[in-house]
C-alpha cells in the first residue's frame, strides 16, 4: 500500500493535498497497489469520499479533540500506525511545513529513507529513485532510496490536478496518543485570510527595491488583485519592513515554484533566483536592461515600474472582461 | 541549560554548481565552504544570546563529517561556543546524519537543540525533526522567534499562510529562519580564542545510510528572454495566455 497524510482547513481539502492523493496514486499503480489517505482532525465524510476522484480507494480518519491543533509528534503517531496497519512501503505528503514536520519524524521512527522536496514520480527500473532541487534550485539529483519503508515529502505544484471519478471508503483509525503528544501548547494563530498564501499560490507578483518604497505596493497589489495571484518580495524589502517577512523569498526566505512569477524592479541576485527558479514562467520589468534577471525570465519589459504595472494590469482587466 | 547547535557546511551562495565523472559526483574544485547561513546567522547566533544572558550555562556545536569540515567548525567557534564536535561520518543521507546526532547526544543531557530551516546544499530540511523523533523530544520548525524563560520556551513559527505562537517545556528540538537572531561578524577576539577551543572527532556510530544519490541533472537552459515593448501590455497578456499558458 501506499499511504498519503492529506491536510485540510476547516474541513476543506488543500488543494496540494489533492495533488499528493494523486501521486500517491500514480506511485501505487507503479507498484501495483492501492492508496490509503490519512486524514487528522475534524473533517466531514464528503471531503472525505471525494478524496476517491484523485485515486484514494480507502481513507483512515483519526479524531481527537486534542488534534485540532497541529502537533508533529501526535501527527507522526497517526501516520505510523495507519502505515503499519496497511503494512505500507511507501509513505507520501508534502513539503510544506506541516510536511516537513511530520515525514522526517516518520522516517526516523519507521527507519525509513526520505526523499525531501521530491518533483517526480519515483523510477522503478533501477531502484526507487527520485528527482530532487538540489543547491537551492542550481541543480537536480537522483536519489535512491534503499531502505524497505519510503517517504516522499512532494515538492507541491509539481503536477497539474487532475479531478476524475471514484469515491474512497472512509474508515476510523483510533491511535493510543498521550498527554506528552500533546505537550506543545499553541497560544496564538495569526493567519491572513482571504489572501492566497504565497506558497500555494500558482500566480505570484513581486517587488523588489526598485519599487522604491512601500507607499508603491498599491500597484503591485492591484495587479495580483486583477490576476487572482498572491504577492511576494526580495529580500532588502521585507529587512527594510516595507513587507512583512512571510513575502520574503529567496535562499534564505520561503521557495516557491508558481505558473507565473513576475517580478518588478529586482535585480535577480544569485540568492533570489534560488527562491524562485522553479517557477514555470517568469516575467521580469526592470528599467536596467543589463539586470542579470532577464537572463533568467522568459518575457522582459524594460522600463518604469509605476508606468508599465497600471498598464499591465489595464490589460489583464480587458483580457479578463473579454474571456467571460 | 545547555544548548547543541547543528552545523552543516555547504558551498558559498555564489558557488558554480558542476558536476564530474558522468554527473555522477559534484566538483567541489574552486568551490568555498561556508556555514549553512540558517545554522550561522539564526541558530548559533540565538545560542549565543541565550549564554550571554545567563540562560544557557554550555553551548556546544556539532557536525557530522569528515575532516574538511573542520575549517567551517573553526569559523563557526570564532563566533562563539565553548567546544566543537565533530562526527567523523558521510553526510550524505539525512538519517543518517540525524541518527549520528542523536546517538551523541542521547547522553549528554542537551536542554536544547538548534539547527537551521534546511541546508541550502540539499535543501532538505529533516535533520532537526529526525533529531527530535530519535531523541523523543517535541520540534518546532521555522521559528522566526524563540524566547526562553526558565524551563519554557516560546516559539513564533510560520505555518501555512501565516504564523503560530507555541509554547513547551524544555527540552525541544527547534528548526531557525530568518528572524531568531541578527548575523554577527567574528572579531579578531573570537577568531584567536577560537585557535585553542576544543574540536573533538568523535567516531561513528554504526549506522547505514538508507538513501544515496545516484546522479545530478543541470536544469535546462531558457529560451532566452522575449523582450517585449512597455506600450504593448496586452501582448503580454496574450502570450501568458496563449504561449505560456499561465493565465
Ligand atoms: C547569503 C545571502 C542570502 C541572501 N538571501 C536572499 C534572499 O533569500 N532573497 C533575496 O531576494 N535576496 C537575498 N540576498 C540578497 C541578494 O544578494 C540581493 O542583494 C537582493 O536580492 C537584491 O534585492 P533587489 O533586487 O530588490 O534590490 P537591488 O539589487 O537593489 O535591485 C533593484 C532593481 O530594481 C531596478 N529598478 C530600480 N528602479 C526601478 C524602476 N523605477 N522601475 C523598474 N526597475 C527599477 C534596478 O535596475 C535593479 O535591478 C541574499 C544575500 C546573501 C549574501
Ligand atoms: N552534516 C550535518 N551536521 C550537522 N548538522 C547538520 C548536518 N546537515 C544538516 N544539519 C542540520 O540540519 C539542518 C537542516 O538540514 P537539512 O535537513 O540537511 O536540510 C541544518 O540547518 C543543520 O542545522
Amino acid at each position: 500500500m501506499v499511504v498519503v497524510l492529506v491536510e485540510h482547513s476547516q474541513g476543506v481539502f488543500k488543494k496540494k493535498s489533492l495533488e499528493a492523493v494523486q501521486y500517491a496514486a500514480h506511485v501505487a499503480q507503479q507498484m501495483g497497489t492501492g492508496v490509503t489517505a490519512v486524514a487528522v482532525g475534524k473533517v466531514g465524510d464528503e471531503a472525505m469520499q471525494a478524496l476517491g476522484q484523485y485515486g484514494a480507494q480507502k481513507v483512515l480518519h483519526t479524531t481527537d479533540a486534542r488534534l485540532d491543533d497541529f502537533n508533529s509528534r501526535a501527527y507522526t503517531k497517526v501516520v505510523t500506525a495507519a502505515a503499519q496497519k496497511e503494512s505500507a512501503k511507501v509513505i507520501v505528503g508534502l513539503h510544506d511545513t506541516t510536511g516537513r514536520a511530520v515525514l522526517p519524524r516518520v522516517a526516523a521512527r519507521m527507519q525509513a529513507g526520505m526523499v525531501a522536496g521530491a518533483v517526480s514520480y519515483p523510477d522503478l527500473s533501477n531502484g526507487f529513485v527520485i528527482k530532487k532541487n538540489v543547491f537551492s534550485g542550481k541543480a537536480f539529483a537522483f536519489v535512491n532510496i534503499s531502505s524497505d519503508v519510503k517517504v516522499i515529502g512532494l515538492m507541491p505544484n509539481s503536477f497539474p490536478v487532475v479531478t476524475g471519478e471514484g469515491s474512497a471508503t472512509v474508515e476510523k483509525l483510533e491511535v493510543a496518543l498521550t498527554d506528552a503528544d500533546f505537550s506543545v501548547q499553541v497560544k496564538e494563530v495569526n493567519k491572513a485570510t482571504g489572501e492566497i498564501p504565497l506558497s500555494e499560490a500558482e500566480l505570484v507578483v513581486s517587488g523588489g527595491r526598485g519599487m522604491k518604497g512601500p507607499e508603491n505596493w498599491y500597484v503591485l497589489e492591484a495587479l495580483a488583485k486583477e490576476l487572482g495571484a498572491a504577492t511576494a518580495c526580495s529580500r532588502p524589502v521585507a529587512d527594510s519592513h516595507w513587507r512583512p517577512h512571510n513575502e520574503h523569498v529567496g535562499q534564505t526566505g520561503g521557495t516557491i515554484r508558481p505558473n507565473l512569477y513576475i517580478a518588478v524592479g529586482i535585480s535577480g541576485a544569485i540568492q533570489h533566483l534560488a527562491g524562485v527558479n522553479g517557477s514555470k514562467t517568469i516575467v521580469v520589468i526592470n528599467k536596467d536592461p543589463e539586470a542579470p534577471f532577464f537572463k533568467a525570465a522568459d518575457y522582459g519589459v524594460l522600463g518604469e515600474a509605476m508606468d508599465i504595472i497600471p498598464k499591465l494590469t489595464e490589460a489583464v482587466k480587458k483580457f479578463k472582461a473579454s474571456q467571460n | 541549560m545547555k544548548i547543541l547547535v547543528c552545523i552543516s557546511q555547504v558551498p558559498d551562495t555564489t558557488s558554480k554548481i558542476a558536476f564530474s565523472d558522468n554527473n555522477t559526483i559534484f566538483s567541489s574544485q574552486g568551490v568555498t565552504y561556508i556555514i549553512n547561513p540558517y545554522d550561522e546567522w539564526y541558530s548559533l547566533v540565538k545560542a549565543l544570546e541565550l549564554k550571554e544572558s545567563g540562560a544557557a550555562t554550555a553551548v556546544h556545536l556539532i557536525t557530522v563529517g569528515k575532516a574538511e569540515a573542520e575549517p567551517v567548525m573553526r569559523k563557526a567557534l570564532a563566533l562563539g561556543g565553548d567546544e566543537a564536535i565533530r562526527i567523523d561520518a558521510d553526510s550524505s543521507d539525512t538519517y543518517l546524519v540525524a541518527a549520528q546526532i542523536a546517538d551523541y547526544a542521547k547522553t549528554q543531557g542537551y536542554d536544547l537543540v538548534l539547527c537551521g530551516k534546511e541546508s541550502i546544499d540539499y535543501n532538505n530540511g529533516s535533520v532537526g525533526a529526525m533529531i527530535a523523533e530519535l531523541l523523543d523530544m517535541n520540534f518546532l520548525g521555522f521559528a522566526g522567534k524563540v524566547d526562553v524563560a526558565g524551563n519554557s520556551v516560546t516559539v513564533v513559527r510560520e505555518i501555512d499562510g501565516g504564523e503560530e505562537t507555541n509554547v513547551c517545556s524544555l527540552p525541544v528540538v527547534i528548526s531557525c529562519q530568518k528572524g531568531v537572531a541578527e548575523p554577527r561578524i567574528p572579531n579578531m577576539r573570537g577568531i584567536m580564542a577560537a585557535r585553542t577551543k576544543p574540536l573533538k572527532v568523535v567516531p561513528a556510530a554504526a549506522i547505514s545510510a538508507l538513501s544515496n544519490i545516484v546522479s545530478y541533472e543541470m536544469p535546462p537552459t531558457k529560451q532566452g528572454v522575449k523582450m517585449i515593448s512597455a506600450d504593448n501590455m496586452e501582448e503580454l497578456v496574450q502570450l501568458l495566455h496563449s504561449e505560456a499558458k499561465v493565465i
